[in-house]
């Protein structure tokens, strides 16, 4: 804080590791390496396109468009590589449909295999032993501690993920969103709906949808 | 014109694995978003395979679990770069050392610098951080 900065630019002094970046910038900019504007186009596409929101523009597709929804549920890897989201290698991504009588929610008994490209890395809780032991033996009272009580005529369904295989379920789409764009519907979308320990949630959940 | 997400850089797992919140990047101070920028943005324009940077990544992280805990993963990350460009020659360590006294002196002084300044928690101790 002594040190006033000619420009006033900053008030209070960065951090070691802070400077460093900016040094380390500034002298691959200057030798022509890197564009300071490539690295704020990859820091957004980072920041916005991994993680769960590659599952919800999935599953907001599906709903909207009956074809990509076969396809998406007869070949999921490539319906889901044909969006541009592109997994591991070996890795098959295979899409679970929920429907009023059955009830799909995804595991890994073993570790924590996940269908990251869709979904980004997994929650800690899907990691956890308990979730991991406890989802196989008893689903129905896991999915009640998660909000969601399920009907005795709904049938559950648990799969176990693999290094090989990777699960996501397909929820239902919410009554009352006929009205909804494909966007407006993503955002309804959520990890753990994709999972299958959730719902997708309500139109009146979210502000600003569909009005 | 940037390139999508790469599948390589975004499952990284293991000590590596990038911090997350629900799935998405999460940086703590706005340096740390361009440090990440920086070494994925050489990777992009080829100046080395993203394994390579992995490697030094996971060793560097392995030392300082060792040598000094309490640093952060994107302290870990910047150190695993800086020391991949210095090996490389691309940068020398008198250059980047000088630069950062420039900064830190306020000698030299650029407008990349987030509009929303907050101050970040300075409680990591490395040399030269102390400007009074």
């Amino acid at each position: 804080m002594s040190q006033p900065h000619p420009n006033g630019h900053h008030p209070e002094p960065e951090s070691y590791p802070a400077l460093r970046a900016r040094a380390l910038e500034s002298l691959l900019v200057e030798k022509g390496l890197v564009a300071s504007d490539v690295i704020d186009a990859v820091v957004s596409t980072y920041e916005s396109d991994i993680g769960p929101m590659n599952g919800a523009k999935v599953v907001a597709r599906a709903w909207t468009e009956p074809e990509f929804r076969q396809q998406l549920l007869e070949d999921g890897t490539e319906a889901i590589a044909g969006m541009g989201f592109v997994g591991r290698q070996g890795a098959e991504i295979v899409v679970l449909e929920n429907t009023p009588q059955v009830h799909n929610v995804v595991v890994c008994t073993l570790c924590s295999c996940y269908p990251w490209p869709v979904l980004g890395l997994p929650p800690t809780w899907y990691k956890s032993a308990a979730y991991r032991s406890r989802v196989v033996i008893e689903p129905r009272t896991v999915l009640r501690e998660f909000g969601l009580d399920l009907a005795p005529s709904v049938e559950v369904r648990v799969w176990d993920s693999t290094a090989e295989v990777r699960y996501m379920v397909l929820p239902e789409r919410p009554a009352g969103t006929e009205h909804l764009s494909e966007e407006e519907l993503a955002s309804l979308i959520t990890r753990d709906c994709m999972i299958g320990v959730s719902q997708p949630l309500s139109p009146a959940a979210v502000s600003g949808v569909g009005r | 014109m940037t390139s999508p997400v790469s599948p390589e850089i975004g499952s990284m797992d293991g000590a590596a694995a990038l911090p997350r919140s629900n799935g998405e990047l999460v940086f703590e101070a706005p340096w740390e978003g361009r440090a990440f920028g920086l070494a994925v943005a050489l990777n992009e324009q080829g100046m080395y395979q993203w394994r390579e940077f992995q490697q030094l990544l996971v060793e560097r992280i392995a030392e300082a679990e060792q040598a000094d805990p309490s640093s952060t993963y994107y302290e870990r990350w910047l150190a695993a770069l800086e020391r991949l460009l210095l090996e490389r020659g691309v940068v020398t360590p008198d250059d980047l050392d000088q630069r950062t006294e420039e900064y830190r002196t306020g000698q030299r002084s650029d407008d990349w610098v987030p509009h929303d300044h907050d101050d970040h928690d300075h409680d990591h101790h490395h040399d030269g951080e102390h400007s009074n």
